[in-house]
């Protein structure tokens, strides 16, 4: 077996110096009811070359983004990967240490993170950030803890521009802890509703800019009401690209900003793993979730970094703690970084504008198709069309017709005021020829 | 350093150790080809980029106002310096890759490379989590073979693939298991029971949801009382959560007797998974009598660390809880797969009795680990899973036999399962103290083990060696472990109170990083 090195005349002996005549002898505590004779009922062993062959017979069974026209997003996007970063993720000292707990040996993980939490913190307009949480809906929900954490108040208020995947992950975690939320209406355009469900008890309200229908919203205005109102604003970004040409949160004075960072350095894979980003206004620092990396010397007074502020934690506070956290999404965290380091602020900038035309140009090719409406009205790489008739089974035709042609509104939620809507993609890995097939097959499919 | 004293436990002799030595100090500060590395953002100039993309111009007239206004302040890198930036910083870092990595209860096996070869297929690594679902039925299928080989070693009926990480299944295992009491008209039970050598994540999660935290005594050989227990179950305990083997790597003897009292007390048994590569392939918790259980894929099954994550803790659960379980998962529909999601439209019939308890993340979870995990599973069988746990169990028991006669061991009676705890007793009067110990582990190449965890045990040393590791590393590790015990016994304080010396960082002020927290370059 290639992953065991033990030989058989190892075990012997070694079964010999613990003093015990055979593996059973090791397992006596294990109670009668639960011991078995023999393996499990499942395949035995097999060689690289057969589980090889298994793997490529899922994979031939689904059709990969690259060989299709391709405008699915919400939330999750698709774009170039520099090859650098795959190479460095993949190295040994990335790939196969644990959490920096022993700074001595770990200054290279807890470096990036540090760079990381910088990258974060300027992208996002914020003085703070984490080391990353697990993706940007539990970001989300970790941010709407963390306000009623800091208010001492109980409610959040969810607009209807929300992901609705964020929606019930917020509501989920909010519920579980205690915390009650009011959810706006689905609105394409109306982030600043959640300012009339603002009372007494709120500790904050939850919006997200470009929203799941694409419409990017100046949140200035409804940052100043809610804080007003004694409420933090939560700002939510799925398509942290955006970022690179559209206001950033901090400058429109959010409280705490939740972000899904998939699109710099991360695949899609089907959803996941991916990477929560998570900044907030200096104040609420020891309130913040997850892990943070510090600044400091070691004996020498050299610079170094640690792990930080730890006593938020639950290994040190166990049930006291402000979060059950005890990982982050570390190598996805790496990824971002590289990618962030090779764009850079020139290379983001450029990326967003290329992202904002294709998008545009697409909204012009569709917006000529008899029947359908374009209903987003400021947008980045992603807006919304209403069509003629129900979105899901036109998604189901442009599929068949080789074109994954968007995600319908009904995919993520039931309204019957949105069934008809489908949300659409564009990034820098859209062609013309791309753009000029989905016209086609959506005239056909219509 | 002239006065030492003699060797006297027949470790190997090395030269007199000199602390002044090591004040060797390079002419620019340096150390020797392990280069120091500015951050990215002491870079002078900001305005290079490692990727080509053209500047274009673009009419943003449509963004009323809304285009950025602030300088985003993010150096660019071209990709030789890149690279070199990041391969600097990775030679700083330990890994499995270098030497066995002892952490106990982290479970640091060998990441096999085939897994990472699978997760970046085409059709499985490239695909979005809301193409339709005609278009990803290979994917669906990879996560209903990965249901099924999770369900068919736990003895489990049901899985919940979605949690993002161990502490993340935690929490879905207990909204699982208060979802099933309000439903059967017993929201009232607030209490959980964990027993004191738990990790933190257990009372954390708990006490997360707004459930009352008692702690369960432990008897003096390492195992939960289960008198204590029986006392403190009562109708207002939703579960206990029992960590097995426990965190003192110790099979619970009683763990039948602990099910029963448990159920009997109308109270569900949830069990933390950390520990399942003990028992893998050949002991399966749904035989023990447990209704839920977290599974760590990036321990048992291999996924990578990674610094610190991403993982990935999918959650069996038994007959009981199976309805309550997180939205979405995959359902067989005729000749493929389907995913239940919101449970509304066209998509209710996929409910079916299912009463889910809400959504943890925003897709379908950690797909990148489930194709390495089922790669893992795949390359092993269920006869290589059984001797995965056999030689985790033989490695540890092999460690705690050749360690024992100069390092305590808390509870030497019978063996231990994956991981051999000692105590810092024998220590005393040294002037050593456990973190000295392990941080002079790294000057002979080696990773501490976890240390002052489990709580339950003075100065704690747990140490899993995994089934990847050979016999000569085994016994490479032992032997630095011996030849550090005897200087620490001879009297040799210097060696391990300055301890690191030979790392890329001396001891850092992780106090100055508290007190004046700096987290972002400025």
């Amino acid at each position: 077996m290639r992953y065991l090195p033990l030989s058989e005349a190892d075990r012997v002996s070694m079964l010999d110096k613990i003093g015990v005549g055979s593996i059973d002898d090791l397992f006596v505590d294990v109670p009668q009811a639960a011991r078995r004779s023999g393996p499990v009922d499942l395949p035995m062993y097999a060689g690289e070359l057969e589980v090889e062959a298994q793997l490529q017979a899922f994979a031939a069974k689904s059709v990969s983004p690259s060989k299709v026209p391709f405008f699915v997003g919400a939330g999750a996007y698709r774009h170039h990967i520099p090859a650098t970063v795959d190479h460095i993720i993949q190295r040994s000292e990335f790939l196969t240490s644990y959490t920096p707990y022993q700074p001595e040996i770990a200054q290279g993980t807890l470096q990036v993170l540090f760079e990381f939490q910088t990258q974060v913190a300027r992208l996002t307009g914020m003085p703070v950030a984490n080391a990353s949480l697990y993706d940007g809906s539990t970001a989300a929900a970790e941010g709407v803890l963390m306000a009623t954490r800091a208010t001492k108040r109980n409610k959040a208020v969810l607009s209807g521009g929300l992901h609705p995947h964020y929606r019930e992950t917020v509501e989920t975690l909010a519920h579980a802890v205690g915390i009650e939320t009011e959810a706006c209406d689905l609105a394409i355009d109306d982030e600043a509703e959640v300012l009339n469900h603002i009372d007494a008890d709120t500790a904050c309200v939850v919006v997200q800019t470009p929203n799941v229908f694409g419409t990017a919203t100046d949140l200035t205005q409804i940052a100043a009401a809610a804080q007003a109102a004694g409420a933090l604003l939560i700002v939510v970004v799925t398509e942290v690209m955006s970022l690179g040409l559209l206001k950033s949160p901090g400058e429109m004075g959010a409280d705490v900003v939740a972000v899904e960072g998939q699109s710099i350095g991360v695949p899609l894979s089907f959803g996941g793993p991916y990477v929560g980003l998570f900044a907030a206004k200096e104040k609420y620092l020891r309130q913040m979730p997850g892990r943070l990396c510090g600044e400091t010397v070691d004996a020498d007074g050299e610079r170094g970094f640690v792990l930080t502020l730890s006593t938020r934690e639950q290994h040190i506070r166990r049930d006291k703690a402000t979060s059950n956290i005890c990982t982050n999404s570390g190598l996805c965290a790496l990824a971002f970084s590289i990618h962030m380091s090779l764009l850079g602020q020139e290379g983001l900038k450029r990326l967003a504008k290329i992202n904002y035309a294709k998008a545009h140009s697409l909204r012009d090719r569709l917006a000529a198709v008899p029947g359908v409406e374009v209903v987003t009205p400021r947008f980045f790489n992603e807006f919304t069309v209403k069509l003629p008739k129900a979105a899901a089974p036109v998604v189901e035709a442009l599929a068949a017709q080789g074109v994954l042609g968007g995600v319908p509104v009904s995919r993520l939620v039931a309204d019957p005021a949105f069934g008809n809507h489908l949300i659409v993609a564009a990034t820098e890995t859209v062609s013309d020829t791309d753009m000029d097939a989905f016209v086609q097959a959506l005239k056909a499919v219509l | 350093m002239g006065d030492m004293k003699m060797n006297t436990v027949g470790r190997p002799s090395a030269p007199d150790f000199d602390v002044e030595a090591t004040s060797f100090r390079t002419l620019l500060g340096g150390r020797g080809l392990l280069q120091s590395e500015k951050l990215i953002f002491e870079w002078d100039d900001y305005h290079r980029t490692g990727v080509d993309f053209a500047d274009i111009a673009i009419d943003t007239s449509d963004l009323d106002g809304l285009v950025r206004g602030d300088d985003l302040n993010l150096p660019g890198l071209t990709e030789p310096e890149c690279v070199r930036h990041y391969v600097r910083l990775s030679q700083k870092n330990h890994a499995i890759d270098l030497a066995l990595y002892p952490l106990g209860s982290c479970t640091m096996k060998h990441n096999p490379r085939l897994n990472e070869k699978m997760a970046r297929l085409s059709g499985l690594g490239d695909i979005h989590p809301l193409q339709p679902v005609s278009t990803v039925q290979g994917a669906l299928a990879l996560m209903d073979s990965l249901a099924h080989w999770l369900k068919t070693l736990t003895g489990m009926p049901a899985v919940a693939l979605s949690p993002k990480a161990g502490a993340h299944g935690e929490l879905c295992g207990l909204l699982t298991i208060k979802a099933a009491h309000e439903a059967k008209g017993q929201g009232h039970r607030r209490t959980v029971l964990v027993p004191t050598s738990a990790h933190g994540t257990n009372p954390a999660t708990a006490a997360f949801v707004g459930y009352t935290v008692k702690e369960v005594a432990q008897t003096a050989d390492g195992r939960v009382d289960v008198a204590d227990l029986t006392s403190k179950l009562g109708p207002d305990v939703a579960a206990i959560m029992v960590t097995n083997p426990n965190t003192c790597g110790l099979f619970e003897r009683d763990i039948v007797e602990i099910a029963r009292v448990t159920h009997e007390a109308g109270a569900y048994f949830y069990c933390d998974g950390a520990n399942f590569n003990a028992i893998v392939g050949r002991v399966r918790p749904g035989d023990l009598g447990v209704d839920a259980m977290h599974i760590n894929l990036h321990k048992t099954f291999s996924t990578p660390h990674g610094g610190g994550g991403p993982g990935a803790g999918p959650v069996v659960l038994s007959e009981a809880l199976a309805a309550y379980a997180p939205r979405p998962w995959v359902v067989s529909a005729g000749q493929g797969f389907d995913l239940a999601e919101h449970g509304e439209g066209e998509n209710a019939a996929n409910f079916g009795r299912q009463k889910p308890f809400g959504r943890m993340c925003a897709f379908h979870g950690q797909m990148g680990m489930y194709i390495r995990a089922l790669t893992y599973m795949l390359s092993h069988g269920a006869d290589g899973l059984k001797k995965v746990a056999e030689d985790a169990v033989l490695n540890a028991n092999y460690i705690k036999a050749s360690l024992s006669d100069l390092m305590s061991v808390p509870f030497p009676e019978g063996p231990c399962m994956h991981e051999a705890l000692f105590d810092d007793r024998w220590l005393e009067g040294t002037g050593v103290t456990t973190l000295d110990f392990a941080k002079a582990m790294i000057d002979e190449g080696f990773h501490p083990m976890t240390m002052y965890f489990p709580l339950v045990v003075h100065g704690a040393m747990l140490i899993e060696p995994t089934e990847t590791e050979s016999r000569a590393e085994i016994d490479r590790f032992v032997a630095v472990l011996r030849a550090l015990a005897g200087a620490a016994l001879d009297g040799e304080v210097a060696r391990f109170k300055g301890a690191p010396y030979l790392a890329p960082a001396k001891r850092l002020d992780e106090t100055r990083a508290a007190r004046q927290p700096r987290l972002t370059f400025s």
